[in-house]
C-alpha cells in the first residue's frame, strides 16, 4: 500500500482511458496477426500492472476469436527472485506466479508490462521462464517504451512510444490496481524529474 | 528486519510477511527447476552445536533452493571440542564472509548474544537455543496452522492471521523451545493456545504467559480444539523424574488410539494433530495418530522448507551498501516518490 501526498510536481497525462482501451485492442489484434490466430498463445502479465493488461488483452482477444477462452489462457509470473537489483533495493515481496493448465511448453508465450524502460525486468522475466520451462516463442508486449535501453531488448508490440528524458517519471494507473484521489482511473502520466 | 532471534518480539506485521512470502516459496517445490538465484554469491553458515536431523537439511535446503552456499558446521569433530568460544567461531566465520548464520546451541540466548554482540555482521537466524525459542519451527506450524483454518473458511491465507483458532500445545512445556515460541507466536497471530500438561512439566511463571493451562487432556478435547500440537517428551534434557512412568504419561497426556476416537465421537472432524518431530511413538502420540489422515506431521517439513526460504529471503535480500549511491536510472515505477496528486496503490490485489 502505498499513499503519496506530495509537493506539486508537474504532471500531464499523456494517455486516458480512451487511448489506453485503444491500443490495447490493437495490440490484441497484432498478437493474433503475429501468431496467425490464438493457437497456442499464453499471455503472461508481470505483477503489478502488467497481470491487469494482460486480463484486458486475453478478454479482447477472446472477443476478435471466439474459440479462445480468456480465462484459461492468462497466467501471471513474477520475477521479483530474479532481478539483478534484489542487494541493492530494499527488500521486496515476491508475487505469485500463475500459469495457465497447459503450461508453457511449446506455448506462444507473450509477456505483458506496463513500462518498458531499462529492460532490466524483461531479462528477469526470459530467466524466470526458462526456469518455468520451455516455450516455442516468447515475445514481448508494453502499454508504454519509454526508451532509455540498458540490455538489448525490444517490444514486438507497443502501445505507445513516449520520448522522455531519464529526470522524467512515467506512471501507469490501472483502476485494477490503483486509484488517484479516490477514485479508480485508467491513464498514463508523466512527471517532470526532481 | 535484520536478524530472527525470536518470536516474542515479533510484530504481527513481521509475521504475517514472513509466512505470505513463504506462500510464494512453496511453489517453487512444484516446479520443475526447484531453484530461485535470489541469493546467488550469498553465504549461509549452519552452526550446529547441537544435534539436529530435520531443522539443519530443512535450512540447508532452503538456502540451497535460494541459490545460497552453504557451510555446515558441527560441534561434534570441530574445534569447539577443543575448546574454541563461541566468540572465536563467530569471528573465524565472519573472516570467511557469512551472509547469514544458523545458530542451534545448548545455551538459551546464544544466539541473541552472536546478534548484540560486534563479533560478526551477518544476519542472525535462531534453529534454536536451549529451552527458550524456536521461532522458524513456530512459523512453519503457524503456516501449516493458517493453510488449514483458511481452507476451512474457504478463505485465501495470503495476509490472513489465525484469529479464532483454538490450539491445544500437549506434553514436555517445560523443556520445550518450541512451545515458547508458539505461544508468543500464536498470541500474536490471534489464536487461543492452552497448554496441556503435568505440572512436573510446566515452567515456573507459566501462569503469566498470555494462555490457557490445564492439567487434564480430556477436558480440553471435550472443550473443543482446531489443532492438537503434541510436543516430543524430551529424555535427554530430563535430568529427574518428571512422571511416574512412561506408561502412566502416554495414558495421561498421550494421543493414544481412544483419543483419536473420541476426536470423532465429539465430532470434531477437522481437528488435526501436529508435532514438531522426531516422534516417540508410543508415548506422546501413538502411530495410528501419527498415520491418520489429521496429522500434518509431514505437512509440517515440508512446510519448514518454504518458511525458512522466506526468512532468509527477507533477511538477506534488502540493500546490503553501506551508504547506497544512487547511480542508473531506478526500475520503471518501482520507487513512490512525489505525485501532484495523492495515490494510493490497492494492497496485491493480484496475488491472491
Amino acid at each position: 500500500m502505498t499513499e503519496v501526498t506530495a509537493a506539486q510536481v508537474p504532471s500531464r497525462v499523456v494517455l486516458n482511458q480512451a487511448d489506453i482501451d485503444r491500443a490495447l485492442t490493437r495490440i490484441a489484434h497484432e498478437i493474433l496477426e503475429a501468431n496467425k490466430g490464438s493457437k497456442d498463445l499464453v499471455l503472461l502479465g508481470i505483477p503489478r500492472r502488467g497481470y491487469p493488461l494482460a486480463v484486458r488483452l486475453a478478454k479482447k482477444i477472446a472477443a476478435a476469436d471466439p474459440t479462445v477462452d480468456a480465462a484459461t489462457v492468462v497466467g501471471q509470473l513474477d520475477v521479483t527472485m530474479f532481478r539483478d537489483d534484489l542487494s541493492r533495493q530494499p527488500t521486496r515481496p515476491p508475487h505469485h506466479t500463475r500459469l495457465p493448465l497447459s503450461g508453457i511448453d511449446n506455448k506462444v508465450v507473450v509477456l505483458i508490462d506496463d513500462v518498458l524502460y531499462s529492460g532490466r525486468t524483461i531479462r528477469a522475466a526470459l530467466d524466470a521462464i526458462t526456469d518455468l520451462g520451455r516455450p516455442r516463442i516468447v515475445r514481448l508486449a508494453v502499454l508504454v517504451d519509454r526508451g532509455h535501453r540498458e540490455l538489448p531488448i525490444r517490444a514486438d508490440h507497443v502501445g505507445k512510444n513516449l520520448p522522455t528524458s531519464s529526470v522524467e517519471k512515467v506512471r501507469v494507473h490501472l483502476e485494477e490496481t490503483d486509484t488517484v484521489d479516490g477514485k479508480p482511473v485508467n491513464e498514463v502520466v508523466i512527471e517532470a524529474g526532481a | 528486519m535484520k536478524h530472527l532471534l525470536s518470536t516474542e518480539d515479533l510484530s504481527s506485521h513481521n509475521a504475517i510477511r514472513i509466512l505470505d512470502t513463504a506462500e510464494e516459496m512453496s511453489a517453487v517445490g512444484d516446479r520443475e527447476v526447484k531453484k530461485l538465484p535470489a541469493l546467488r554469491g550469498r553465504t549461509v553458515v549452519n552452526l550446529f552445536f547441537e544435534d539436529s536431523t530435520r531443522t539443519r537439511i530443512s535450512f540447508e535446503a532452503a538456502a540451497k533452493r535460494l541459490s545460497a552456499d552453504v557451510i555446515n558446521f558441527a560441534a561434534k569433530g570441530s574445534s569447539v571440542s577443543k575448546g574454541e568460544s563461541l566468540k572465536d567461531t563467530a569471528q573465524t566465520l565472519a573472516a570467511m564472509g557469512a551472509d547469514a548464520v544458523v545458530i542451534r546451541h545448548w545455551a538459551s540466548g546464544a544466539p541473541h548474544r552472536l546478534a548484540a554482540t560486534d563479533w560478526i555482521d551477518a544476519a542472525v537466524v535462531n534453529a534454536g537455543d536451549g529451552t527458550h525459542e524456536h521461532p522458524t519451527q513456530a512459523l512453519l506450524d503457524a503456516f501449516t496452522m493458517r493453510r488449514h483454518w483458511s481452507t476451512l473458511k474457504g478463505t485465501a491465507s495470503t495476509g490472513a492471521d489465525l484469529r479464532g483458532m483454538r490450539v491445544a500445545i500437549v506434553g514436555d512445556v517445560l523443556h520445550s523451545r518450541v512451545a515458547r515460541s508458539n505461544v508468543w507466536l500464536l498470541r500474536t497471530l490471534g489464536a487461543e493456545v492452552t497448554l496441556v500438561a503435568p505440572p512436573t512439566l510446566l515452567p515456573i511463571g507459566v501462569e503469566h504467559w498470555p494462555c490457557k493451562v490445564s492439567y487434564n487432556l480430556d477436558e480440553t478435547l471435550e472443550d473443543g480444539v482446531d489443532a492438537m500440537m503434541m510436543l516430543r517428551v524430551q529424555g535427554e534434557r530430563m535430568n529427574a523424574s518428571f512422571f511416574p512412568s512412561t506408561r502412566e504419561y502416554s495414558r495421561r497426556w498421550g494421543f493414544d488410539d481412544a483419543r483419536l476416537r473420541a476426536l470423532d465421537d465429539l465430532g470434531l472432524k477437522d481437528t488435526i494433530i501436529m508435532h514438531p518431530g522426531p516422534m516417540n511413538r508410543g508415548l506422546e502420540i501413538s502411530s495410528a495418530a501419527a498415520d491418520s489422515p489429521r496429522s500434518t506431521v509431514l505437512a509440517q517439513v515440508r512446510n519448514g522448507v518454504s518458511v525458512r526460504m522466506a526468512a532468509l529471503y527477507l533477511l538477506l535480500s534488502g540493500d546490503t551498501r553501506e551508504a547506497a549511491p544512487t547511480s542508473g536510472p531506478a526500475p520503471s515505477n518501482a520507487a513512490p516518490s512525489n505525485t501532484a496528486r495523492s495515490t494510493t496503490a490497492h494492497s496485491n490485489k493480484e496475488s491472491n
